[in-house]
């Protein structure tokens, strides 16, 4: 068994063991591009068309650009559609030094402070998107195969119970929409299923390319509670469970949702 | 500058109509929206956009405050000869964007 392989065997009997999406999930998950208007479809299928290639054009700029006084990120990366290919879908992943669960945008950001001694990109700024959207472009078919690090096992569990929890003043949960009543209309929006095969995301609604915790944080302010920071560890831990949740739906990075 | 994605098949038969499709980066700010500080954002738009076919305008279009960000624009021509296309979107604050793509005609 390849090691590829031997990931996939993981992460899908770590989704057996949560039990949240055990049998006949495989069949009943939906990318959320499936439930979309066809021109919406077509318009991401269509790499001139779709406003996200914008930000992957940027990306591929900067993997290229010297970063302050010392490397670019091809210097040590070499050829993105190589080196960078299947690195997107596996994150978030566990960071060795700091020894915690990272996501790709931060990974990009420590990388800037370790190797290239430049200061971090600011969260949602267009350079982030452009390398995060260039660098998942790279992964763009496969299937999403979460990280088998042991160390995220705990993460991800804190992850699931906070996608469980009710909060805010309408006291709801991630599950409550997103498990139990996804296809169901709400405020003339159909609830998507919540995946996160397409990040980071042109969403018509912002006119711009947004990440994962800028969609989360969305949801969270809409039930009206705290929404947590970007980066933050709850964000990341919440990225990591909904990464397992999505694990096999193949990446659409940059996908295009209303 | 901004970034613009355009596409168009490099080569042609004479007298064949093509698709031409012509994405750029913009923001298309209204000037009707308010922004974090609750102060109205100026209007920022792309006033123009026209595509030329060896000196010879070929289309046009004008842009209001309703189009949405990150204009796409798709057409037909017929490619008569071979030659150059070029694109230019101009708007508020000086914006201006010229990219040109060669087309060979057999």
């Amino acid at each position: 068994m390849t090691a590829r392989g031997a990931a996939w065997a993981f992460s899908w009997g770590l989704l057996a063991s949560a039990g949240a999406l055990a049998q006949g999930a495989a069949d009943a998950r939906r990318s959320g591009f499936d439930s979309m208007s066809p021109r919406i479809q077509a318009m991401q299928r269509d790499d001139q068309q779709n406003p996200g290639m914008l930000w992957v054009a940027d990306g591929e700029a900067l993997w290229t650009k010297v970063a302050g006084t010392s490397a670019s990120c091809a210097h040590c990366h070499g050829d993105a559609g190589q080196t960078m290919r299947g690195v997107a879908a596996r994150y978030p992943d566990w960071d060795k030094i700091d020894r915690r669960p990272v996501n790709l945008a931060q990974r990009i950001n420590l990388c800037r402070t370790r190797h290239q001694q430049v200061p971090p990109l600011p969260p949602e700024s267009a350079e982030l998107l452009g390398l995060e959207a260039y660098v998942g472009h790279q992964s763009r078919g496969m299937p999403l195969t979460p990280s088998p690090a042991k160390e995220l096992d705990a993460p991800r569990e804190h992850g699931h119970r906070q996608w469980e929890q009710r909060i805010g003043q309408l006291n709801l949960s991630c599950a409550l929409c997103h498990d139990q009543l996804p296809g169901r209309v709400l405020g003339g929006a159909t609830i998507p299923q919540g995946h996160v095969n397409g990040y980071p995301t042109y969403r018509l609604e912002w006119q711009g390319l947004g990440s994962l915790q800028r969609r989360i944080r969305n949801c969270v302010i809409g039930v009206r509670a705290e929404p947590p920071a970007f980066h933050s560890d709850e964000m990341v831990e919440l990225e990591l469970y909904l990464t397992q949740r999505s694990a096999g739906l193949k990446v659409e990075t940059p996908a295009v949702r209303p | 500058m901004a970034r613009a994605l355009i596409h168009l098949p490099a080569a042609a038969r004479k007298g064949e109509v093509v698709e031409v499709r012509a994405l750029i980066a913009h923001a298309m700010e209204t000037g009707y929206r308010a922004g974090a500080d609750g102060r109205i954002l100026p209007r920022d738009i792309i006033r123009r956009f026209s595509c030329r076919y060896d000196g010879e305008l070929v289309f046009s279009a004008d842009l209001y405050p309703a189009v949405s960000a990150n204009p796409y624009f798709a057409f037909f021509l017929t490619a008569d000869g071979s030659g150059s296309l070029t694109f230019t979107w101009e708007g508020d604050n000086g914006f201006a964007q010229t990219e040109t793509v060669t087309i060979t005609v057999s």
